[in-house]
């Protein structure tokens, strides 16, 4: 059994999905090779909290269809946890075929979908990604008919900075400035914007490899996750989304309202950071859910600080002069 | 041919011929050919030499001589006052108004191409490069250096690469000093791109030039010879940052050739980015440990001083203290400053937001954090 009691140290990071998984925001994972990131991605399910009867079917009955089912286990347990390699078609993460099989994105319902090495995936099957994000569904319309998976998934991304990845460390990196832009250029804008959590993972230190520091371990977390959810089912009884990640932006004002003071801090950093409404909105949902985290009502000064260490990605920060 | 037009004997109508101009533009003929050529007879006269005068003069082959003769037909007006509308002037050899600095040298460029006014040959010049990879290290020492010096009146001189040469022009920018950029393609071409809004910064008390013809895309050829005339219009190179094989050290040859001084920031003897300028020191260029003393050192009596605005003591509490003293001007990770510093992780967030608004840290990439002054 995986668990997070087996990562050292990235305190960041594990925060980060924390978080992420307590409020299903997407997270991207930045950092050199062997920090870590794939390790901690895969262990991302060990604090999901378990799949209720409803959903347990649901995934069983996806599963049977594309042939994944294996007979003597019975219903699927566990959330999934799909890891496509980069190479993976459009066809191949959305669904399709002749007779139209679960991509991907459906394998991955309820579950994790982890897209290792971001910027190595095509384009065209990374824009696949768009429609489901949003309608937690797939619609495949094919001669016969339409087919209609759902696809109700967690994004995580994990990438290197640059292509050697140690940008920007500028001693190790040996990558010239086009190189780096070119790399991360081959990220859609409207993907980054769909990222609600951005975290680097740093190169471990050896002291924190080897520490004799206590590491939680998944059980504990997952017991935090489970308490953020019921709130956030609480809250959300009435309305027609689960999670803070999917408030509606006009009820942001409702669910995420600020102080005066906090507002007019908002504004400041607004213009600053060069934020833009939909990176703002997301500052806010995280917000809400590391508020929920702590058990408070009302989004205090910390929760807006740390939102906002987790934002997402600026392309300025590859465009150095 | 292609002649000026004597319209009435005794009253010459010159129909705005810069000879000087075409001579520049005739194709297939070296900087040093035309150097040769143009110490023998002047442009015009060059112009209006017979054919077997012209195969006469000396160090010119009859292939080069063939190629003047062609091109007096054809006519170079339109494109002369094309880019003159555009704000481009041609300056030559030939012109009162060319940089004295650059004629001392062992071959200037025969003309030039300037788009803004020239810095008067009065003013003290400083080149100020590097590589263009540079660390936060090199770029803040560049900008600093760029700052104080334009402070001085003293006029910047760099080639506009990314990297310490941007950092150069912005700091003289900064404080509204005169900078100068000198270009590997024609000035009105903006290389790199990225700099689109330093050009227009540099323009507005500064000039560009190049030795190329405005159109004239980069090319690798063209940058070893435009750093001879960065070094050449000034009275001493500044190399800040550069590995051991930096394209940035020709520039310090070139200003050696030309008599001139050059001076080298150091670098942590472990930073390979600041090797090749440790070696320069090594070899007997002059070292700046204190960038002050040396933009004032440079000053002779008469030029301007600005008055210098002591740093706000800017007021840290003690946790405060703790974490700037974790940062420095390498980039560090949060999860490093954490491990360092022992605070708690949510405590250490506040603290960074609280730094990074007094100004005194910058978030250069996704929770990694510099010291700023």
């Amino acid at each position: 059994m995986l668990d997070f009691a087996e990562v050292s140290g990235q305190h960041v990071v594990k925060r980060a999905c924390e978080t992420a998984v307590s409020g299903m925001h997407n997270l991207l994972l930045i950092g050199p090779p062997g920090a870590g990131k794939t390790m901690i991605a895969k262990r991302i399910p060990t604090i999901l909290p378990d799949l209720d009867d409803r959903e347990q079917m649901e995934l069983t009955k996806i599963y049977s269809v594309s042939g994944n089912l294996v007979e003597q286990n019975g219903l699927i347990k566990r959330r999934p946890f799909r890891a496509p390699h980069h190479t993976v078609s459009p066809h191949g993460l959305a669904g399709g075929g002749v007779l139209p099989k679960p991509g991907e994105i459906s394998l991955a319902h309820k579950g994790v979908l982890f897209l290792d090495e971001l910027p190595e995936f095509s384009p065209n099957t990374l824009e696949i990604l768009r429609q489901p994000m949003e309608e937690k569904r797939v619609r495949l319309v094919r001669l016969q008919g339409t087919y209609e998976y759902p696809a109700d998934f967690m994004l995580v991304a994990a990438m290197n900075p640059c292509r050697c990845g140690y940008y920007p460390d500028m001693q190790r990196c040996r990558c010239s400035q086009s190189a780096i832009e070119r790399y991360l250029g081959r990220i859609s804008q409207p993907l980054i914007d769909r990222i609600d959590i951005c975290v680097e993972a740093a190169a471990l230190a050896f002291r924190a490899l080897n520490g004799a520091a206590k590491e939680e371990c998944s059980a504990d977390i997952r017991r935090r996750v489970v308490q953020a959810h019921e709130i956030q089912r609480e809250r959300y009884r009435e309305e027609t989304f689960c999670y803070n990640s999917q408030i509606p932006a006009a009820r942001i004002r409702e669910y995420c309202g600020l102080s005066g003071e906090q507002e007019a801090r908002m504004e400041r950093l607004y213009t600053s950071l060069g934020l833009t409404a939909r990176t703002y909105h997301k500052i806010l949902k995280v917000a809400r859910t590391l508020a929920d985290m702590d058990g408070e009502d009302k989004i205090g000064d910390c929760h807006l600080n740390e939102a906002v260490c987790y934002r997402s990605l600026d392309k300025k920060f590859w465009e150095r002069p | 041919m292609y002649r000026t037009v004597r319209i009435m004997e005794g009253k010459d109508v010159v129909i705005g011929m810069n000879y000087a101009y075409w001579f520049a533009n005739v194709p297939g003929l070296t900087n040093r050919t035309r150097l040769r050529i143009s110490s023998a007879v002047s442009a015009e006269e060059l112009f209006f030499l017979s054919e077997g005068s012209l195969a006469k003069l000396a160090g010119v082959t009859p292939e080069q001589a063939g190629r003047i003769a062609e091109s007096r037909a054809r006519p170079v007006d339109a494109g002369y006052h094309a880019m003159c509308a555009q704000g481009i002037s041609f300056v030559s050899l030939e012109d009162e108004s060319y940089p004295k600095k650059l004629r001392q040298i062992p071959d200037p460029p025969y003309g030039i191409y300037v788009r803004g006014p020239l810095p008067e040959s009065g003013r003290p010049a400083v080149a100020v490069v590097g590589a263009r990879m540079c660390s936060e290290y090199g770029r803040h020492a560049a900008s600093e250096l760029g700052r104080k010096l334009a402070a001085y009146g003293i006029c910047v001189v760099s080639g506009m690469a990314r990297g310490i040469d941007a950092a150069g022009h912005q700091g003289a920018a900064d404080a509204d000093g005169i900078t100068c950029a000198v270009l590997g393609c024609g000035v009105d071409i903006c290389y790199p791109k990225s700099n689109r809004e330093l050009y227009g910064r540099i323009l507005e008390r500064g000039c560009v030039l190049s030795e190329y013809p405005p159109g004239t895309p980069p090319a690798a050829a063209h940058f070893p010879a435009r750093n001879r005339i960065i070094a050449g219009l000034c009275d001493m190179t500044v190399v800040v940052e550069a590995r051991l094989r930096s394209g940035s050290l020709i520039t310090a040859d070139c200003a050696l050739e030309q008599g001139r001084d050059v001076y080298a920031v150091p670098g942590s003897i472990y930073d390979p980015l600041s090797a090749g300028c440790n070696d320069l020191i090594r070899q007997g260029a002059g070292m700046i440990s204190d960038l002050d003393d040396f933009a004032a050192g440079i000053v002779s009596h008469g030029n301007d001083m600005c008055n210098k605005k002591e740093p706000e003591k800017i007021l840290l509490e003690k946790e405060e203290r703790l974490v700037y003293s974790c940062v420095d001007l390498r980039p560090k990770s949060m999860e490093e400053i954490l491990s360092e510093s022992g605070i708690k992780l949510r405590r250490l967030q506040q603290i960074l937001s609280v730094l990074q608004q007094k100004g005194v840290i910058a978030e250069i990439f996704k929770n990694c954090y510099i010291r700023r002054n």
